[in-house]
């Protein structure tokens, strides 16, 4: 893969993941970590190559089904990209929202979601007056408030300290105990050490997988 | 709901677009205007179309000099009257002639003094098919150079001259949309410019293309309505002036009451309020057609 005519940042990448599988994505920055996940979550297309997700190719599959696919994938973006202009519930109420659940619905869903998180009381609350760590919940929120079949996160422990981290890492467990498969890219080795799930590695565009090294005790 | 619905999009606070309802409403204002000057020019013809209708003029030569009472009126009152169809046939006594000619001769003249053409009215009926060119043919065997004008020639011109400026009222409404949609789709590119980030977002997350072109396309029809309304209310007050000042013109000079008055039938000035309405579709289509094509490229 290649942004316009600039060097291949990724190449010969063989990647399978068996559905309900948990993967860490690491490596040094600049290797290509964000590229590949938006190569999963449908942001770019290869330059060349095949993927295939949910045993659909994307390149023959038309446009108007790609939604319906976008929907089965949570993201949690590095920079959380969040909307300023909606509450902390608008915004991890949208993955429903554009799908059409009825607002009963969400209203249930959202609010148990976010009290979760440890943001029930700021459901109100717009981004911007939030904290990095609380900005990360919403964006956490909102791409698991689907249940997706695939989630990819780039860096979602980030900005928050080491009990949320943990937390947060248990809730994505849970959701993979529910069928998801994940993808989580992070620097934080220690974290991945925590965890008994395999790497992806990335380095100089080309990725290696790694076994789990140790067993996590919490 | 249209005014009420959540946007996704914080499109109400962008500066970029808040100029769009007062284009919208100049170009409204601009429409209005052009189409009641249409219904006016429509509706002046159609009064003069139905006054003329039915009535004939026929012309006879003047008398000469020694012979003023020849016979001619008679004999053209005659065949007039024995054509089926005639309602009524009355020539213009001398009188009626000095008051015709008074605007250009003053009203101390004699008309008998002068060889002017005797006029002679005619009313016909006009379901009857009085055939025209028969009647001439027969008007001018009993009295030699007699003619006879349906004023259909004078109204012809008239009519071209109406349907010129129907044409051009409807070229003014044309480029006035035209305009009003180039500025949708500028305003609507900005948007979309703007809020990159969040059109993003909301395709990543499985918004299909027609969820996120609504929340253009009902901004752009709120909008639309907003500056449709405005312009078509100065619109009505310019009219309502135009009118007043008209009402003066007439009541002044008698003679200026040839400008129709503005009083074309209810139902077509009703056609007026629906401008705003087709200024809110007109930018909400627009609005959905420019998202639609720019989502296309997205992957």
């Amino acid at each position: 893969m290649r942004y316009g005519a600039g060097p291949e940042i990724l190449r010969d990448i063989t990647l399978r993941l068996e559905p309900g599988s948990f993967y860490f994505l690491t490596g040094s920055s600049g290797a290509g970590k964000s590229s590949l996940l938006k190569l999963m979550y449908l942001a770019e297309r290869p330059s060349r190559g095949l993927i295939s997700l949910f045993d659909r190719d994307i390149a023959t599959t038309p446009r108007r089904e790609m939604p319906a696919l976008r929907r089965r994938i949570g993201v949690v973006f590095q920079d959380f990209r969040l909307i300023d202009h909606l509450s902390a519930f608008d915004n991890a109420a949208l993955p429903l929202r554009v799908a059409g659940v009825a607002e009963h619905q969400i209203k249930e869903h959202v609010t148990e979601l976010l009290s979760w998180v440890g943001l029930g009381n700021l459901l109100g609350a717009k981004p911007p007056t939030l904290s990095g760590g609380q900005q990360q919940r919403v964006a956490i929120a909102r791409a698991v408030i689907r249940r997706p079949s695939l989630l990819l996160a780039d860096e979602p422990t980030g900005n928050v300290d080491e009990e949320l981290a943990l937390r947060l890492m248990r809730l994505f467990e849970e959701l993979n105990k529910l069928g998801t498969t994940l993808v989580i890219a992070t620097h934080n080795r220690s974290l991945v050490d925590r965890f008994d799930h395999p790497h992806l590695h990335l380095a100089n565009g080309e990725l290696r997988t790694e076994r789990a090294r140790k067993r996590s005790e919490g | 709901m249209i005014f009420r619905t959540r946007l996704d999009l914080p499109l109400d606070r962008d500066g970029s677009v808040r100029f769009l309802p007062w284009i919208v409403a100049l170009m409204v204002y601009l429409a209005s205007l052009a189409l009641a000057g249409t219904l006016v020019v429509r509706d002046g013809v159609a009064r003069w179309d139905r006054g003329l209708s039915g009535t004939l003029t026929v012309e006879l030569p003047a008398a000469s000099a020694g012979n003023r009472d020849d016979g001619a009126i008679e004999q053209a009152l005659k065949v007039l009257r024995t054509t089926p169809g005639v309602v009524r046939a009355d020539a213009f006594d001398a009188q009626r002639t000095a008051e015709l000619l008074e605007p250009w001769l003053g009203n101390d003249i004699d008309a008998a003094d002068l060889p002017l053409p005797r006029l002679i009215d005619v009313h016909v009926e006009p379901s009857a098919g009085v055939d025209l060119a028969a009647l001439g043919q027969r008007l001018a065997a009993a009295v030699p150079g007699a003619k006879l004008d349906d004023h259909r020639r004078w109204l012809d011109r008239v009519l071209r001259t109406a349907v010129a400026i129907e044409v051009v009222a409807g070229l003014v409404v044309a480029l006035v949309g035209v305009a009003a949609v180039l500025a949708v789709i500028f305003a609507t590119r900005t948007g979309l410019a703007v809020h990159h980030g969040i059109v993003e977002v909301l395709h990543l997350i499985g918004a299909r293309d027609g969820y996120i072109a609504r929340q253009f396309e009902r901004h752009a029809l709120r909008l639309g309505l907003k500056g449709g309304i405005a312009g078509l209310l100065l619109a009505s007050l310019t009219l309502v002036g135009f009118a007043a000042a008209a009402a003066q013109v007439g009541a002044i000079d008698d003679a200026m009451r040839v400008l129709p008055a503005l009083g074309a039938p209810a139902i077509e000035w009703a056609l007026l309020l629906l401008l705003p309405v087709a200024a809110g579709l007109v930018a909400m289509l627009t609005a959905r057609i420019t998202v639609l094509r720019a989502l296309k490229r997205l992957p």
